[in-house]
């Protein structure tokens, strides 16, 4: 049998918009994944030691409010401190065009802005996984 | 977003419409449609101003009184913020609505370490009373209402606004502030909760029962429908459910021993504008109608001020579009309409590039100018409920009445709101029709010009607010100074007068206003509640 992907979909940080997050959360489930929800106001502490105790193949972060550069800078520290590298991130919510290039650079695999459609992150997320095995 | 289901025929005739709240709407309708849903123009259609007041709760209307504008307005620091307000009222603005940033939002100081990143970012940042002096300066606040869009530390900045006004030398019975403080919503969507669910609706009982005694011009909570609508829910349980809330806050205060009419017409209501426009009018005047029988028949009020449902009709924050951005100033405008013919007596718009970040001052005189226009130049102001009578518009509004008094049913035989939220319940209502509206969409089942239909392909490059850093190193700084000059020993003994008070479950308010003259800090106000309250533990929902 083909191993479940496992997803840890989180929200750092303060903001509380949780509609975007919860929505995937579900469009990944009902694509076959394994969803682990973190809940919200999570500092990136929190976030990665949930990704380790639950040694997921992805981390998809949500963030709504701007702050997308601060904390994926902290995120991507703490993945490398913790040789998490193996670990697929990407990243969704209200993230302005220009801003993608600088969240690559940065070493998030992928990023999809609000009203991307499910099958294409989903593809996306397999055929990296995939591509990794 | 918010559009209905059609369905057509090969000829492209359409054969069905259903509107979100899951009504079926009919190519024609006639007397008889009224006839069949029991339409009583005695019972349902007195004039405005009358019982139940579906046409309106003034007998003129926008003849006796234009709408209040109040453009959700706040970014970097209280300088910057203070400019865009007056930049706002130079323009006409006749209310204000204060954005403030997540770790003001969230009850931290901007040197918390977790507010790192977010300190004027989606709103203006407050630590002290220093910062609201500097907010408020050179506003008339015996004139212009301030709304504070503040939840879980609501108690903190309705002290901290009074304290500024009597600062400026305003009474408290002349300052009217409209803080939003409705946690049970913020627990449902948006997100902005500290405490948990019973101590944080204690604290809403607080700033109720103080406001009843000592600040009679301020309408101390706000209901917000709004947020439970951008979360996901139909029109019909936005409204149920923003009742249903309402209900849970009043019981807070009867508990207390307060009589109805001595408190509840300081409630008001923030509902939302986006979607169908047929369904968004008979929402508003099917919600006046069931908010003034839901406090006659279920609390018994007798003064006819406690029936009356009052409040902001704006934002349509989830039908504007990141694609092809523009056209969000003309969706603005028909959303604007939609509130002005539900008789609106506050509104707001969100602007056309808040998909993006918060608008620039450009894009907020656009939003101020569509209600401007409306009012001034199209005849909104021209009589009361213009749509008053139409066979369908009244059969929709019966339709939508009892849909609502549906959904109330449900939340009351779970046993309130805070049962329904504590368990979860709504949220997962919630979040699985949002589920079920983008599967909509992205199947092209709901058609959203722009995203799924007429699509340009390219993104449209529009001007962006800029984000600056150095704001946020001059709030630190400021914060830094005001714990270097005020009283600290002072602040440390008010501050145990507060923990004390909430310990003891006297009201708060009193000893709030008190550590905000002392230039307590926002951050040190709430941890003495999380010390006596603790953190509010969301249920799980997959």
């Amino acid at each position: 049998m083909e191993k479940r992907i496992r997803i840890l979909v989180a929200k750092p940080g303060l903001d509380g918009h949780d509609r975007g997050a919860k929505v995937v959360a579900q469009a990944l489930r009902d694509a076959g994944m394994e969803v682990i929800y973190t809940g919200l106001h999570q500092t990136v502490d929190q976030i990665v030691n949930s990704a380790i105790q639950e040694a997921v193949d992805v981390i998809g972060l949500s963030i709504m409010s701007g702050a997308h550069q601060p904390i994926c800078e902290k995120l991507m520290k703490k993945i490398k401190e913790n040789k998490l590298e193996d670990v697929l991130i990407v990243v969704g919510g209200v993230i302005p065009k220009r801003d993608i290039p600088v969240l690559q650079k940065m070493g998030i695999h992928g990023v999809f802005p609000g009203g991307t459609p499910f099958d294409e992150s989903i593809k996306w997320i397999k055929e990296h996984l995939e591509s990794r095995s | 977003m918010g559009v209905a289901k059609y369905t057509k025929n090969e000829k492209d005739e359409v054969l069905d419409v259903v509107l979100q709240s899951g009504i079926h709407i009919k190519p024609v309708y006639t007397q008889k449609d009224l006839e069949e849903i029991g339409f009583d123009p005695v019972k349902d259609l007195p004039p405005p101003g009358e019982y139940p007041y579906t046409r309106g709760i003034h007998p003129l209307g926008y003849r006796s009184r234009e709408w209040t504008t109040r453009q959700y307005t706040g970014f970097g620091t209280p300088k910057e913020t203070n400019e865009r307000f007056k930049l706002m009222i130079a323009h006409g603005q006749t209310g204000l609505n204060v954005a403030f940033d997540l770790p003001t939002q969230m009850g931290l100081d901007s040197d918390d370490p977790f507010a790192e990143g977010e300190v004027g970012r989606v709103g203006m940042a407050v630590d002290s009373l220093l910062d609201f002096e500097v907010a408020f300066n050179g506003i008339p606040l015996d004139r212009i209402g301030v709304g504070l869009t503040i939840n879980a530390v609501a108690s903190v900045m309705l002290a901290m606004f009074q304290a500024t006004a009597e600062k400026f030398g305003y009474k408290k019975d002349r300052i009217s502030a409209t803080p939003q403080n409705d946690i049970l919503k913020e627990m449902v969507g948006r997100g902005a909760w500290i405490f948990p669910v019973r101590p944080a609706v204690r604290l809403i009982g607080d700033t109720i029962e103080y406001s009843m005694k000592e600040l009679p011009r301020t309408n101390p909570v706000s209901v917000c429908g709004y947020h439970i609508r951008e979360s996901g829910c139909s029109p019909v349980q936005e409204i149920a459910y923003a009742f249903q809330i309402a209900n849970a806050y009043i019981e807070e205060v009867l508990r207390r021993g307060h009589s109805i009419d001595d408190f509840v017409r300081g409630f008001t209501f923030n509902l939302n504008v986006f979607g169908n426009l047929w369904e968004q009018v008979a929402k508003f005047r099917a919600a006046r109608k069931l908010w003034a029988k839901n406090l006659k028949e279920r609390y018994g009020a007798k003064d006819h001020r406690s029936l009356l449902l009052r409040g902001i009709f704006g934002g349509g924050g989830y039908g504007m579009t990141k694609a092809q951005p523009e056209n969000n100033i003309i969706r603005g405008a028909y959303y604007a309409l939609g509130a002005a013919l539900g008789g609106a007596q506050t509104t707001a718009l969100c602007s056309f590039d808040e998909a993006y970040t918060i608008p620039t001052p450009r894009a907020a005189l656009l939003s101020l100018r569509t209600f401007q226009i409306l009012m001034e130049e199209i005849g909104l102001r021209d009589t009361v409920d213009p749509l008053a009578g139409s066979y369908f518009i009244e059969t929709l509004t019966k339709q939508m009445e009892e849909k609502m008094i549906e959904e109330m049913k449900r939340i009351d035989d779970m046993g309130g709101m805070v049962k329904a939220v504590e368990t979860g319940y709504v949220q997962k209502e919630v979040s699985k029709q949002a589920y079920e509206f983008e599967r909509g969409v992205q199947k092209g089942d709901l058609i959203k010009v722009g995203v799924n239909k007429y699509v340009e392909g390219e993104e449209m490059e529009v001007e962006l607010h800029e984000y600056r850093l150095e704001s946020a190193e001059e709030q630190i700084q400021r914060l830094k100074e005001v714990r270097r000059i005020r009283d600290n020993r002072k602040v440390t003994q008010l501050l145990k007068d507060l923990e004390h008070a909430a310990r003891t479950e006297k009201n708060v308010m009193p000893f709030l206003l008190e550590c905000c003259k002392a230039y307590a800090t926002v951050g040190e106000m709430t941890k003495v509640f999380k010390g006596v309250y603790g953190e509010f533990k969301e249920p799980s929902i997959f």
